[in-house]
């Protein structure tokens, strides 16, 4: 079984912890407002951890030592680049996924070899596609 | 040398004072106006509103020259993201945080910050010394060794005592007494008095035996 540990639980990670959840997934779901995890569906049948997504012990809690997959999904740029380098370097997990709404961190990072998801970068897109203008080279 | 503080705190704020009176150029970087405002009078040009995560800020306050980045903020991940922004986009050569949590010391020494400054870690040894320690005050470490201040009263054990008659630890030296404000060189046959401020010198792990013998 595939094990996620989603750092976050607004709206983008309590429907993806619920999604993944529901599809079979072993998820733990960490968010340090304990109120945020009334948005997981009734569907959810994974693990909710009360703490700081920076925090080792909160990690560890959460059970990333053996997860398959970290998505880091807080609306924080900054304590999700932590999260996300604490997950690759200190815990060695290979695949994590960090959303940074911050185009130029979203690059820099990414060429630091972090996989980064900029929302910015993706609605640009979409409306620019909308518009039929070229990207910008 | 260039030197750009991340943060108006007091840290931040005592921090830059210094330096600029070292003859640094210094620009201290605080976000909030109202803390910008408060220090803008005295720093005059040496403090700049503006935040050290964003590439305008870094941009406007000529990053790529800088010497050194040291963030001071209150938040860790913060001073994390900034020193690796200064490092991958500025290359600015010496980079150094100060942390919070002493958890993130080595990870962030790991993630490529030259100097990491574990404040919590810092002080807390401070009071721990004051608390076990009695009279024993750390003055300076240096390598292996320490320099302590002793304070001599009555109940003292040395009260009293010559130098040569004390049972010194080994790699001790009991360099002076401040005495009425004067200092005075210790030799073997000086007598320690109540009211001494001893200085020595001894190994880390034999000032619990030099303490007990003070």
């Amino acid at each position: 079984m595939m094990k996620a540990v989603i750092l976050g639980c607004g709206r983008v990670g309590s429907l993806l912890a619920s999604l993944l959840s529901e599809s079979g997934w072993q998820v733990a779901v960490v968010d340090s407002n304990q109120e945020s995890f009334a948005g997981l569906s009734d569907g959810f049948n994974g693990i909710q951890v009360n703490g700081r997504i920076t925090d080792d012990d909160t990690l560890r809690l959460a059970g990333l030592e053996s997860a398959d997959v970290v998505v880091v999904l807080t609306s924080d740029d900054l304590s999700n680049l932590m999260a996300g380098q604490l997950a690759l370097r200190r815990f060695g997990r290979q695949k994590v996924l960090v959303r940074v709404r911050d185009p130029i961190k979203a690059k820099a990072y990414r060429e630091l070899g972090i996989q980064t998801i900029c929302p910015t970068e993706l609605e640009l897109d979409l409306v620019r596609r909308e518009l039929e203008v070229q990207p910008k080279r | 040398m260039y030197i750009i503080i991340a943060g108006g705190g007091e840290i931040g704020y005592n921090l830059a004072k210094a330096l600029i009176a070292d003859k640094h150029e210094v620009l201290l970087i605080e976000k909030d106006i109202n803390r910008y405002n408060l220090f803008n009078i005295e720093l005059g040009e040496a403090i700049f509103h503006g935040n050290c995560c964003e590439m305008a800020t870094l941009k406007s306050i000529g990053a790529g020259r800088a010497d050194w980045l040291i963030a001071v903020t209150g938040l860790d991940q913060e001073n994390l993201v900034i020193c690796q922004l200064a490092k991958l986009l500025f290359m600015v050569p010496k980079t150094l945080a100060v942390v919070n949590d002493p958890k993130n010391e080595k990870l962030f020494e790991s993630l490529g910050v030259d100097l990491v400054v574990n404040t919590t870690t810092l002080i807390s040894v401070q009071i721990s010394h004051q608390l076990n320690m009695g009279a024993l005050i750390p003055l300076l470490s240096v390598q292996n060794m320490i320099i302590v201040q002793a304070e001599i009263d009555d109940s003292s054990p040395a009260a009293n005592q010559k130098v040569k008659d004390l049972n010194l630890p080994p790699d001790t030296i009991l360099i002076a007494a401040i005495r009425q404000e004067e200092a005075v060189l210790l030799k073997g046959d000086t007598a320690i008095l109540p009211n001494d401020r001893i200085i020595a010198i001894t190994l880390r792990e034999k000032e619990e035996d030099l303490r007990k013998i003070l």
